[in-house]
């Protein structure tokens, strides 16, 4: 290639265009020191319990309790109190599941995948969505856990985990639903194990401010799960690589779990589910929705505690085209599965297509539509992405409608078995309502926990972004 | 009376720090520090340092994991409880491939994990540089450099003399 610059001259007109030099979007506006960041950051878990905090958790908490009390109704009545019945054996506890699984998405989206490809607007965000991963991961394990109804029996003898039965029989390891209990609990823990590493400096940072201060018993504490970790260069490198290499690692993982999820339909032979568009769909939907709950978290917070400067128009903007270009994907997927319906030329999947669209289940399918593949759309204009409670309210519709996906793909296929004499209709239980809405307070009081306690943004993060962090002087780009 | 641990000088500035690091380094010192509450990138090559080993804990923990799923899911269902399911055979690595790739990614987290507290040896909750006052702005805004008086160059005046030209502040000898 070396010779290729002589053969083929540069064009004349290149010494004469000047190409744009593109300005680097600031990452944290008011040109705000390292000094300032920790002190905001901390400043969130230092200062005295708001209000506002005590009336959520209280509001939270009773939410949680509608699960707590759905949960105990099953276990000591049995799987019965959930509506499930022929045709339609799974129903809401596959859909939460895979709900809340989905949400996790992001989390590890935007602090694995986003850190390979080096987007440096991810740090203001990383920290509380990695948290909302491990919380969404919490509330789509209640359910596959609970829906065995004698839960003891979930692990030993194994009905999920892998020990053999009472006649000494292993799992089925060619089953899509075993494959799934690995890929979460693998998500779940290397969620875990992400976030805690990432934690580590800024603990150190809390237990050195605690002890300045006085507080013995919170420096402690801090610094019991800081390591005693001390900034050192030396550490920094071993650090970095293990961060790197863990997302080198999450982002296969993360990719990996909602195809094997996906895996758990696609592999069977039912119409409607049983395509290869499944894998990619799912992902870019976990992906949709993940994006979606973090913009309806962190929204909200960024004017609680007057984040701006941290959390700007861009990194708003930023998740708004992802938004877009994830629910851009969805709206394909659900055009290309009607389409795949017709060109495959089968008339079972042509029906559960046509039976989707215009069949009993119509308004659960248009409501879908409607959040999924319209409501992004609104972020291809300026004016929408810099109108923060409009993009709130569509964050919201995007969480409503990748519920209604779950629910459609589920219900509406099962619903139309093969024989008419085979057909029902579904709804759910009284008992499925509450436990599913209370998902909504266990996630919330974790939530809660999680700004109130632990640092809420990585500082040393976040610190390394700003101009200041550059060796070489920070006017030299 | 405790023994001389080595001596510590703040810096205010990334370039500050980065630049004495480099003086440092070319001074011939092996047993020394810097202290930041960020990452700065490029210091590791101005400090002269090799490239981190995590790595290869992180490849030996995915190699057990792949091998442990796959020889997992032969031992129950090939040769502990052989039972043919669907007409399939008693093993094939096609069906035990999923299961073996969440654990070749779990056990590679784990071993980055303990790789990495094993290299830095962590958890360290005693360090003399813990101790030393101008420590609490250390994760903070401030940037130290420590030096070692185990390094064979150490000499308290001459080390004290090349952090002073090299721009160091708050210049203490910290005790062990």
């Amino acid at each position: 290639m070396a010779s290729h610059a002589s053969d083929h001259p540069a064009p004349a007109i290149l010494s004469e265009v000047k190409p744009a030099v593109l300005a680097r979007p600031v990452l944290v506006h008011h040109h705000r020191d390292f000094k300032w960041i920790t002190d905001k950051i901390c400043g969130i878990v230092e200062g005295t319990t708001p209000t506002w905090w005590w009336v959520c958790f209280v509001v939270a908490s009773f939410v949680a309790c509608f699960t707590i009390a759905g949960l105990i109704h099953l276990v000591a009545t049995g799987v019965g109190v959930w509506g499930h019945a022929n045709p339609v054996n799974w129903a809401w506890d596959i859909v939460n599941f895979v709900f809340w699984i989905g949400i996790g998405h992001a989390g590890t989206l935007i602090s694995a995948i986003l850190c390979l490809l080096r987007q440096k607007w991810r740090t203001s965000i990383n920290r509380a969505a990695e948290a909302m991963t491990i919380f969404a991961v919490v509330c789509a394990a209640i359910f596959p856990v609970f829906h065995v109804g004698r839960i003891w029996f979930a692990v030993m003898p194994g009905y999920l985990f892998p020990f053999p039965n009472s006649n000494g029989i292993w799992q089925n390891f060619r089953s899509p639903l075993e494959w799934d209990v690995f890929a979460v609990s693998t998500y779940g823990t290397v969620s875990c194990l992400f976030w805690y590493i990432g934690l580590i400096p800024d603990l150190g940072t809390m237990r050195d401010r605690f002890t300045a201060a006085g507080k013995m018993m919170r420096a402690r504490i801090y610094g019991f799960f800081a390591m005693g970790w001390r900034g050192s260069n030396r550490a920094w490198s071993n650090y970095e690589m293990a961060y790197l290499i863990l997302a080198g690692i999450s982002t296969p993982l993360v990719l990996s779990v909602h195809t094997i999820v996906s895996f758990d339909f696609a592999v069977s032979l039912i119409p409607g589910w049983h395509t290869t568009i499944f894998p990619p769909y799912f992902v870019a939907g976990a992906i949709f929705s993940g994006f979606g709950m973090v913009m309806t978290l962190m929204l909200p917070l960024r004017a609680v505690y007057r984040l701006e400067d941290l959390i700007t128009q861009y990194h708003i903007d930023c998740m708004c085209k992802i938004t877009l270009a994830t629910g851009t994907m969805v709206g394909y997927a659900y055009s290309m599965e009607f389409f795949i319906a017709w060109y495959g030329a089968n008339p079972y999947e042509g029906f559960a297509f046509i039976n989707r669209a215009f069949g009993h289940y119509a308004w659960a399918y248009w409501i879908m539509i409607g959040c999924n593949v319209i409501t992004p759309q609104f972020f291809w204009f300026k004016a929408v992405r810099e109108n923060t409670a409009l993009v709130w309210i569509l964050s919201i519709f995007v969480n409503v409608g990748m519920w209604f996906e779950r629910f459609v793909i589920i219900v509406t296929s099962l619903a139309r078995d093969f024989l008419p004499s085979s057909w029902g209709y579904y709804s759910p239980s009284i008992v499925e309502i509450f436990t599913f809405f209370g998902t909504f307070g266990v996630f919330s009081v974790l939530f809660l926990l999680f700004i109130r306690f632990v640092p809420i943004m990585p500082m040393s993060e976040v610190k390394a972004v700003i101009p200041q962090a550059d060796p070489h002087g920070e006017h030299k780009h | 009376m405790s023994k001389n641990y080595g001596i510590i000088a703040a810096f205010d500035t990334v370039p500050d720090v980065f630049h004495a690091c480099e003086q440092v380094r070319d001074a011939g010192y092996s047993q020394w520090d810097t202290i930041t509450s960020f990452p700065i990138h490029g210091l590791d090559a101005a400090m002269g340092m090799r490239r981190s080993r995590v790595p290869r804990f992180s490849l030996a923990g995915g190699i057990t994991g792949f091998c442990t799923g796959m020889s997992f899911i032969w031992w129950a269902g090939a040769y502990e409880y052989p039972l043919i399911v669907g007409g399939k055979p008693y093993f094939s690595p096609m069906f035990a491939f999923p299961v073996s790739y969440e654990l070749t990614i779990l056990f590679t987290a784990f071993a980055t994990i303990f790789g990495m507290f094993f290299l830095n040896k962590l958890p360290m909750h005693y360090h003399p540089v813990l101790k030393a006052p101008q420590f609490v702005r250390a994760l903070d805004d401030r940037f130290y450099i420590v030096i070692e008086s185990a390094d064979p160059k150490f000499n308290a005046t001459e080390t004290r003399a090349l952090l002073q030209r090299a721009g160091g502040k708050d210049i203490v000898e910290i005790e062990e």
